[in-house]
This record gives structure tokens, sequence and C-alpha cells, in this order.
């Protein structure tokens, strides 16, 4: 696992997200009511829409593109519908946000 | 309560539809609060009683009804003891006593023991062969005993005594209903319709004898017959009564509970006791009983709002329709159908085949309902009656539903019940008539549910009536349409009006601050809610509420529209789509530099740039040096024009320069959902007006200006508003008009239901009649347009941060 730094946790909206381009492709961080973040590949296993431009409440993202709800913890998509999405480990050290990728990337 | 002290303690008295309900609803508000015991009569789980017919008649299986089985229980930790019943509640010492002597301390009590068949009271009523209709006890004993065939008597011709007699009939018995009354379902239909029913009931073999007095049962060790009081009788091998039910009672009673017909229960579901709550069939309130699933359920949500200690609704009695579950026999009634003095009645009857329709009226609003033959437009009906909406402007087609009106995307049927089951109801995801059924079967009760299990109906709409259609035939009256009001979302039980009071009332100033006040169940709100209370927060306070961009769509945060791939669409503003050669050329160029995918006019006349990556969107706007065209948003898009008197042989007035001025006049305009107008300059509208939100058609002598019409998903004709003579004049009615619109629809309501809903006759009172209210209104909406700026400007300049930009890139060699 390698950490890259993101920025300041201030820099993701409350209850949005951003998008990150890694050599992984676009990740999403996102950042619910709590302030609470999560990080998945920010595309929608329905039909690929970007993740970091849904409403987030709670552990759920809502897909921009027809609303398919995701658990961010998990991955999963909400029934019915079915589908995952790949999660990223995050952490936060003084107000800067750190994303974990695997080693084979870098 | 601390995590390590002990959980309250709740006794459920009843394992029926009504009081489980309450426990499903309990769970999803406080699934942790209580330890729950379930205490019920019969040996099974809970399962769905009104189906019931279905399985009597040999359509369906037991098993197929069970709603809750015996892992639900275990997996909510709830005990579950059937066989051994409630026989006292000892209210001083706060514990349930049951047959067996097993003493259950509560916290609280949940009292839902139904309600008992009641039988007539005549001698011989307790011979062998004499049977009640009412549980799956019933249901098994009749199956039984039809077996063998011979004659059948059913006493009563309310609902249970057809459904019984349609089973009995199905299983091969000779069947005869006997009824005190001169016609069938006296309490449902008036005489023509009772009379329709009972000739469709012959033609299956039922036999009726109407107002018979059944005076006894005989028999010597089994039943043999039934007397009726003018000394006539007739053979019977068995006798069903199904002459009414009777609220279960005598346990409330005993224990010192306030009873008259059923438990007495306050608006909050408590009865005399406040530990003890009652639901169901066993309760009277507001000296009301129901024997329908429908109120039971709504009755469900209060109690176990208050169970969960959120204390904030109020159950304020349910208006009911009713439904005949006998395959192949459509029958809906609501209210008053019967009339009286001070009604007026429309009628529609085809006796060839088999339709009657009837709408009870009083003063332009529906006041009953009774639908024989074709019961499709009953869900349409009822939420008018229910809602108490001003039908005069379709007085003329209410017979006939919406079916004029053309539907989009279901190759236009709008009667499910004709559509086979490979039909697809819902064309966004794909879903059948078939599979819908099947879902609601396995027991769904209301509209979300079905779009939460099958998605139909959940993305545009459109096809929101016909799986209403489908729920009402497969459930019949125990559909929860009948709720008296929609909750807005998932997120709370408070419906869009309700939300939209308490932010005017309590001054509440942004999403967060109402969901807090309010209680939302989930604190970040939904994708339904967070927009919604946005909107209504900027309506209702434009200068001081809080517009927080974590509640619009994406559209509305990056004022472009996404697009399938991620991309998005740029489309400037050109006020009445008249443009000049340098404009274009500037928009040419921009496209060119960009190499913009493709770039096509939009239906509303506009010139749209595609396949736009969100990271040059402020780029690009920049080099447009044009304002926002606002196509993204729930906002006043375009307004069309035709070429009008400037240029054309036929124009008689200059519809060009007041599209222009209008949608100068209404540009930035937030609204409950887009908002399209157009202007033709003279009567061959060739700009469409009479298809538009506002429309305006050019006369000699002025204007004409015409609201409510649609030409998307369902085409709607807009109606007539008012002539007038000038520009001015125009303008300001346009501005009166979606102003009221603004402060009065739902989101996400566009103005042609919205018409529809609240009645031109309403509107024209408010805009056109009353002169100082339509400048109020007109004000109000230039002051909320004050407050707005150019979104596309605020970004190029930086005051406004759409995220367009990656927050990072981060590099294979990076850290």
């Amino acid at each position: 696992m390698q950490w890259f730094p993101l920025g300041k946790v201030s820099e993701v909206p409350s209850g949005g997200g951003r998008y990150v381009e890694t050599p992984v492709g676009q990740i999403a961080v996102l950042c619910n009511e709590e302030g609470v973040l999560f990080a998945v590949h920010n595309r929608c296993p329905h039909r690929g829409g970007p993740l970091s431009e849904g409403f987030v409440s709670g552990k759920t993202v809502f897909c921009p593109l027809h609303n398919w709800q995701i658990d961010l913890e998990s991955g999963e998509a909400l029934p019915p519908d079915q589908g995952c999405v790949k999660t990223f480990p995050l952490k936060t050290e003084n107000d800067e946000i750190w994303l974990g990728l695997p080693e084979t990337v870098s | 309560m601390g995590k390590n002290a002990a959980k309250a303690r709740l006794v459920v008295i009843g394992n029926g539809m009504a009081g489980i309900r309450t426990v499903e609803e309990l769970l999803k508000m406080a699934p942790d609060l209580y330890a729950i015991t379930v205490f019920g009569d019969e040996p099974h789980p809970n399962y769905n009683r009104i189906l019931l017919t279905p399985v009597l008649a040999g359509e369906m299986r037991l098993e197929e009804t069970i709603l809750n089985d015996h892992d639900w229980y275990a997996e909510h930790g709830i005990t579950l003891h059937t066989g051994s019943p409630v026989v006292q509640i000892d209210r001083v010492r706060r514990r349930v006593i049951t047959a067996s002597g097993e003493n259950v301390p509560y916290d609280r009590i949940l009292i839902a023991t139904g309600a008992a068949a009641a039988l007539a009271p005549i001698p011989g009523n307790d011979l062998p062969g004499v049977y009640s209709y009412r549980d799956m006890r019933d249901v098994e004993a009749l199956t039984r005993v039809s077996a063998e065939g011979g004659e059948a008597v059913i006493i009563g011709a309310g609902h249970l005594g057809l459904e019984v007699a349609h089973g009995l009939n199905a299983r091969g018995m000779r069947v005869t209903v006997v009824h005190r009354r001169a016609w069938p379902l006296d309490k449902q239909l008036d005489a023509r319709g009772g009379a329709m029913l009972q000739q469709a009931m012959e033609a299956r073999g039922i036999r009726f004898l109407m107002e018979r007095e059944s005076a006894a049962v005989f028999g010597k060790e089994h039943v043999e017959g039934l007397q009726f009081q003018d000394g006539s009788s007739i053979p019977a091998r068995i006798v069903v009564m199904t002459v009414g039910i009777r609220p279960r009672i005598a346990l409330a009673q005993a224990a010192g509970l306030a009873c008259e017909q059923g438990i007495l229960v306050n608006d909050t579901l408590q009865t005399y006791d406040p530990r003890i709550y009652a639901v169901g069939e066993c309760v009277q309130h507001r000296g009301m009983t129901y024997g329908l699933v429908a109120p039971l359920f709504e009755q469900a949500k209060v109690a176990a709002n208050h169970l969960a200690e959120y204390g904030r609704m109020r159950y304020e009695g349910s208006i009911t329709s009713t439904k005949l579950k006998v395959t192949g026999i459509e029958l809906f009634s609501a209210g008053d159908f019967l009339g009286g003095n001070d009604t007026e009645e429309l009628t529609l009857l085809d006796a060839h085949q088999g339709i009657y329709k009837k709408v009870v009226l009083q003063d332009n609003k529906i006041k009953g309902i009774l639908l024989y033959g074709d019961t499709s437009i009953g869900p349409w009906l009822f939420e008018q009656l229910r809602d108490e909406q001003d039908i005069s402007s379709r007085r003329d087609h209410l017979l006939f539903g919406e079916t004029h009106l053309g539907d989009a995307g279901h190759a236009g049927s709008s009667q499910a019940a004709r559509l086979s089951d490979t039909a697809e109801i819902c064309g966004c995801n794909g879903v059948s008539k078939g599979q819908i059924v099947h879902a609601i079967r396995e027991g769904l009760f209301t509209l979300e549910e079905v779009r939460k299990c099958t998605k139909a109906s959940a993305s545009c709409g459109s096809c929101t009536g016909l799986v209403e259609q489908l729920l009402v035939s497969t459930l019949g009256g125990v559909y929860d349409g009948s709720a008296r009001k929609k909750a807005l979302c998932g997120c709370t039980d408070y419906s869009h009006q309700e939300v939209r009071d308490a932010i005017h009332k309590q001054k509440l100033l942004s999403v967060r601050e109402t969901f807090r006040s309010l209680g939302w169940r989930n604190p970040g709100g939904c994708a339904t809610c967070r927009p919604a209370v946005n909107y209504y927060v900027r309506t209702a306070w434009p200068a001081e509420g809080l517009d927080d961009p974590s509640a619009r769509f994406i559209n509305e945060r990056a004022h472009a529209n996404i697009q399938k791939d991620g991309t998005y669409s740029v489309i400037p503003r050109i006020y009445g789509g008249v443009t000049t050669p340098a404009e274009l050329k500037r928009i040419a160029e921009v496209a060119e530099r960009h190499a913009v995918p493709m770039v096509k006019f939009t239906g509303g006349q506009r010139l749209d740039l595609l396949g736009i990556p969100k990271e040059k969107l402020p780029q690009i706007w920049a080099e447009l040096d044009m304002p926002s065209g606002h196509a993204y948003g729930k906002a006043l898009r375009t307004v069309k024009s035709c070429v009008g008197k400037e240029f054309c042989r036929f124009g008689v007035q200059d519809s060009t320069q007041l599209a222009i001025d209008l949608e100068k006049n209404l540009e930035r305009m937030w609204a409950p959902h887009k908002v399209k107008l157009a202007a033709s300059g003279c009567p061959r509208n060739c700009a469409e007006s009479t298809i538009k939100d506002v429309g305006v058609i050019g006369v000699d002598s002025g204007w004409e200006i015409y609201v409510g019409g649609n030409g998307g998903m369902k085409v709607r004709a807009a109606d007539l508003l008012t002539k007038v003579k000038t520009e001015a004049e125009v303008i300001e009615i346009s501005k009166a008009f979606l102003q009221m619109y603004r402060e009065d629809a739902q989101y996400l309501e566009r103005t042609a239901p919205w018409v529809e809903r609240v009645g031109m006759e309403r509107i024209k009172a408010e805009v056109i009649d009353k002169l100082e209210r339509r400048k109020e209104l007109a004000e109000r909406l230039d002051f909320a347009l004050a407050q707005e700026k150019d979104p596309w400007t605020e970004a190029v300049s930086g005051r406004l941060d759409i995220h367009a930009a990656p927050l990072r890139r981060v590099s294979a060699r990076g850290g």
C-alpha cells in the first residue's frame, strides 16, 4: 500500500464529493453529513455514472445518472440493484486526506 | 437509555396484519428500542388476510400468503407465542397473563386483536355445518367440507359473503346467497350497480334470494336447511354466516380500558391507559371502526411513530375505497356514492358491455365514486376525492379518465387490466406487468415498495398510474393509496405541504436546519428530499435562505447538463431564439477550438454544445461570453418564438420581441420543475404555445395567454387563462402565474398536473381577478429573481466554484 496526499478535508464538500485522477482511473472521494470520508472507483456499476457528483447521505451515495444507491463501506449496490464498485482506503492526518493505492501501481 | 440497560419491553397482543405492520414500522424507526414479544391466536405466522378468497377459490396456496415467516421473527429477535393467548392484562403490576398461566411483564402494550365474525342471532346458529368466514381456519374447514359438494347457503351479501360464494362455487358447491336487502353489496353499490353484479354472479351459477329474513337454521345433528320468516325454507349442507364483524374487545374491557364498539383510541392510537396502544379492527377512533386493511396500515405508521418515541404524527381517520376480490368482476367504490339532495351525479351506463360508472359531485368536488365493470380510473378519481380537488375543468371527461391524454412510453395504453403479463409497464427500467403483479403478491402494499423492489415507476414516473392500477387490482381494498397524505420521501412522514409550512412558520433557513428541526430519519436526507427541501427554503426565504449546493442535483451544481458518459452539454442563453451573425461565429469558433463532438439545435430553438468534460466548462463559458441558458435546471428554460409580424405575412403581433422580453424578465427563475414558454404571432401558433407551461398567442386585438400545457411525457393542451391587450400585461400575468406555481406546487410537479390539481378557477381568482394580488405575486417573483446572479459569470470570475478540476492528480511516481 502506498499513500498519496489528496488535499484538505475542507476541499471535499460535505454531503457530496470530488474526483481524483489516478493511474487506476478516476476515484471519487466522498464526504457524508458527519464528515466521514469514503473513496470508491468513480464509476457506478450500472452505466458508469460519476459517483463523485452524487448525493452522499450516511454511508450511501446516490448515482447522479439513474439514482442507483451504493453502500460506501462495502461498495455493493443496494437492492434491488446488483453490482459492486471497488473501495479504497483513506486516512486523514492534520486535516490532510491520504489515499491508499496498491503498491503495484507505483 | 444506555447500551447495557435492559431494553423496554413491548408486548404485542395479536399476530395479524395490523399488529405486525406496526412492529415493522417500529423496527424501521427504532430497531433496538424494545424487546418485543408477540402473542397470536392462530398457529400460522402473519399472513395476508386479504388473500383468503384466492386460497378458498383454489387460485393460491396458503404458503403464498405468508407475509412474515418464522425466520423473520427470529431475525428481529422477536419472541412469538402462538397457541397460548393472553387472557388478562394486569395494569397494576404491568404484566400480561397467558392461558397457560405464564406472566409476561411489559412497559408498553400494543393491542391488535382484530375482529371476530358475528353470527346471525337465530336458533341453530351453533349447529355443526354452520361456518363463519374470517381466518385461515375457516378457509381450511370450508375447503375440506366443500370437497363433498352439495348445497351451500351464504347468509349476507356483503364483501365476504360474495367472496365466499365465489370460492365455494369454484370448488363445485351449489351456492345460494341470502340477503335481507334488495341487492348485494348494498353498502358499496346503488340499485343499478347491485343488479349488474347480481346478474354477473348469477351467470356463474350462483343463486340469489333477496329481501329474505332468516329465521332459523334447522337440522337434527347437522345443518339440513335454512328457514325464513315467511315460513319458506331451503335445503343446505352447510351455512356460512357473513353478517358482519365485531371488534374483539373483551380483553381490553376486562382490563378497564374504555370501549364502545371498539377499544377507544385517540389520535396517537393510545387507549385510556397511555402505556397501552391499540391498532386495527379492534379499535374505535373518532367514532369509526375500520374493517379494511388500508386504514390499519395508516394507524400502524402513527402508532409506531409514537412507540419509537418520535411523537410526531397524528392519525386523523381514513377515507376508504373498496374493491371486490372476485376474479373477473371489477368493482370499485368510495365515499358517498349514493348522493343526496345537494349533490349532482355523472353517470355512464353501458349494459351490453357491463360497464357502469357513477361520480357524485358537490360544489365541483368528488364526493363519491362507483365503478362497475371498468375500474381503471378508480385510483385517479380517488386521488381527486381525497385531495378535494376542484374538477370543473375536466368535468366533461371525468368518467373517461385520463385515457384521452397522450401517455408516452408504454404504447399509449392506460388500462393495466387489459395488458398481457409480458407487457412492458415501466419503459425506463424494462419491468413487465407479470413481474410487478408477482412482486405485489409476495407482499408489497404501496407504490414506494413496488418502486423499491421492482424499480417500476422509479425513474420518469410516467407509468405510476399503471402501477397504481396493478396495486389496486392485485390487492383490492388494501391498497395503501388511500393514505390521507403522502410522505415527502422515506426520510420523513411529513408531506410536502407540511414541510413547506414548517419552513415558513419556523423560519427554517437551510436544508440542514429543516432536517434537524423536523426530525429527519436520515440526517443526510436522500436524493428525493434534499433538492425538494432546498427549493422550499429558497422560495420561502429568497434573501436569507441558504441555497445549499450539496442539496442540488449535479446539473444545478455544475450549471450544465450531465450526459450518459459523464460529459456535459452547454447551452447558452439566446433570448427568444434571436441571435446575430457575430454571436453565431463566436459559438462556432469555440466549438471548433475545443473540438466539441456535437453541435445541435435543441427542441427549444437553442444551440447545444455536447460532450464537454467538466474540467473545460469554465473556460468554454468564458470564451462564449454569454449567460447560462439554464437548460439543465428546474428553472426557466426557453421562450420559443415564431417569426411574428416583423417578417411573417400572417403575423398580427410582434412575437419575437415579446419572447425576448419574457425571457429577460424571467431568466434565472428556479421553479418546482422546468418551465417552458412560447410566443406565437398569430393563431396559426407556430411556436406551439398551447403545449407550454405558459404560452401566448397573438390575435388582432392583443394576446391570449394559455397555461398548464405540456408536450412531454403526458401531452396536455393548455387552458386559456385570459386575453389581454398589451405586452406589459402579458409579462405581469406570466410572472404572477409562475410565482403562484412556485409558491404552491410540489417540487417536481409541472404546471400541467398542478393546474389540474388546484383548478383554473382558483388560479384565475388569484392571477386575473384580483389586481392587487397579481401585483404582489409579480413583485415577489421580481424580488426572488433579483437575488440570483448568472452562474456562468460567477464561475468564470471565480466567485462560484463548481469543482471542475479534480481534487488532485495522483501520478505513479508522485507521493
